[in-house]
């Protein structure tokens, strides 16, 4: 589904990403751990060219994002993106940001958007806060607002950058529940995160990247249970 | 000075009907000050816009060079020389008659400038994530600038877009300098005939600020009502 060859990110002269190859495949959830300013949130945000590559390919669902004739917005439809501060928009009611894409794309009807945030807000027993804004809800509601304002347009991928790092501790759980729930649906996702427990529960593959490489990948028993590389060892050790 | 104040304010105001004289001049200030701001207003936010999507874009470069160069030279020099060179050099062969309208372009041009870095100052307030959120869902980059980040910046614009105008309608009293009948030249010639300085300094000085004194109120206003998604 998502295939990336040799991807290069330099900043300035910082060179962030390395060399990365990859395939995602339709279904999985792959979960990026690593210690900060690894690159992981970089390679996250190329996925769907908000950082676009310095050299390399990233293809999805067959369409070579890294042209220059590529219809990006076309493509970003169909990738639905959550942000570590939720980046709802502040000046629109909850049930508007939901519906504000749908409708601006002409997706869908007034009808049928108003009653695809109403089912969604359901889901994530918010429906009462359809008239409020941003501002009125907690921290952890913003973000499950932002995950539902990214369903709302029917993705095919979800990328998650490290949604819970910005919350109180006693809001990361129904956040974490909510992805869970989503995975357990079938939905492709792609996270970054430092949430262990997430990880060894959700994932079906764990990466570890350090210095803009990916150094290790497995499935989450043998990514924690008996880790190969060193600085992954290292890194678990003080994390877990 | 003061023994005769109702007298002077008679022959000020009443007399041969020099009412009409500042009715007339505060129109005029009026129009000018509508223009401008008008003007300042769109030049403003297409300089501001054309900024912001060179700051994002190689090719536009040339697009943020035209763009410095006026705030550069337009920022640079005194708004009346500005006025005297639109009017004695540009328009000079204008008819007298067209001379407020002369001003107005001036000025427009001139607030323009400032317009300009206030609508961009405005735009970068918002915060980034706001873009790539909007981006992220599909949204062009037009769309998003249009449905989520004017209508926020425009909460960091307002209250020095509103000084901006304030400014304006103030700075146009040197019109008088390019022959254009104003306010402020309205008392000039009435002190000129009933040489009483005091009554038609003061009476149009509290007319520039009952004016101003209305703006902010309703600035306030709008700012408040612009305000409604803040409530927490």
């Amino acid at each position: 589904m998502i295939i990336v060859k040799e991807l290069c990110k330099q900043f300035h002269n910082n060179m962030v990403l390395k060399g990365i190859d990859e395939h995602i495949e339709r279904g999985e959830k792959v979960v990026i751990v690593g210690p900060s300013g690894s690159g992981k949130s970089t390679f996250l945000r190329c996925l769907n060219m908000l950082e676009v590559p310095t050299s390399g390919e990233i293809w999805f669902e067959g369409k070579l994002l890294t042209a220059p004739d590529t219809d990006i917005d076309k493509v970003r439809q169909k990738m639905g993106m959550v942000f570590q501060q939720f980046n709802l928009f502040p000046h629109k009611t909850v049930g508007q940001n939901i519906m504000l894409a749908p409708l601006k794309l002409g997706l869908m009807t007034e009808e049928e958007a108003q009653e695809r945030a109403e089912s969604l807000l359901k889901r994530i027993g918010l429906s009462d806060k359809i008239d409020s804004y941003p501002s009125q809800l907690s921290g952890g509601q913003q973000q499950r607002v932002a995950i539902v304002r990214a369903l709302a347009m029917n993705p095919d991928v979800m990328l998650f950058d490290e949604p819970t790092s910005a919350l109180d501790p006693e809001m990361v759980g129904e956040v974490l529940d909510f992805m869970h729930a989503l995975a357990d649906e079938g939905m492709t996702m792609v996270v970054v995160t430092h949430e262990m427990g997430f990880a060894k529960e959700v994932a079906t593959r764990c990466l570890f990247m350090d210095e803009g490489k990916i150094l290790e990948q497995a499935p989450p028993k043998e990514f924690f249970g008996s880790p190969k590389n060193a600085r992954l060892q290292d890194f678990l050790s003080k994390v877990l | 000075m003061f023994d005769n104040l109702g007298q002077q304010i008679y022959n000020t105001l009443v007399a041969n009907d020099r009412w009409t004289m500042f009715l007339d001049g505060l129109l005029v200030t009026l129009m000018i000050a509508g223009i401008a701001v008008l003007m300042g207003v769109v030049i403003g936010s297409f300089v501001a816009i054309a900024k912001v999507n060179a700051a994002r874009n190689k090719r536009l470069k040339w697009l943020n060079v035209i763009c410095d160069i006026y705030l550069t030279v337009i920022r640079g020099t005194p708004v009346l020389v500005q006025l005297l060179i639109m009017y004695y050099i540009v328009f000079a062969a204008a008819p007298i008659e067209m001379a407020p309208y002369v001003a107005a372009l001036a000025f427009g041009i001139n607030s323009g400038a400032y317009v300009a870095e206030i609508v961009r100052s405005g735009i970068m307030a918002v915060p980034r994530g706001q873009m790539e959120a909007g981006r992220s869902l599909g949204l062009t980059n037009g769309m998003t600038m249009r449905t989520i980040i004017f209508p926020q910046a425009i909460k960091n614009i307002l209250p020095a877009l509103g000084n901006e105008f304030i400014v304006l309608f103030k700075e146009t009293s040197i019109v008088g300098y390019v022959a254009v009948q104003d306010l402020t030249r309205a008392a000039e010639l009435v002190r000129s005939r009933t040489m009483d300085a005091f009554v038609p300094l003061i009476f149009i000085a509290l007319v520039y600020l009952g004016i101003v004194m209305l703006i902010t109120w309703a600035l306030r206003k709008l700012e408040k009502k612009l305000a409604q998604s803040d409530v927490r």
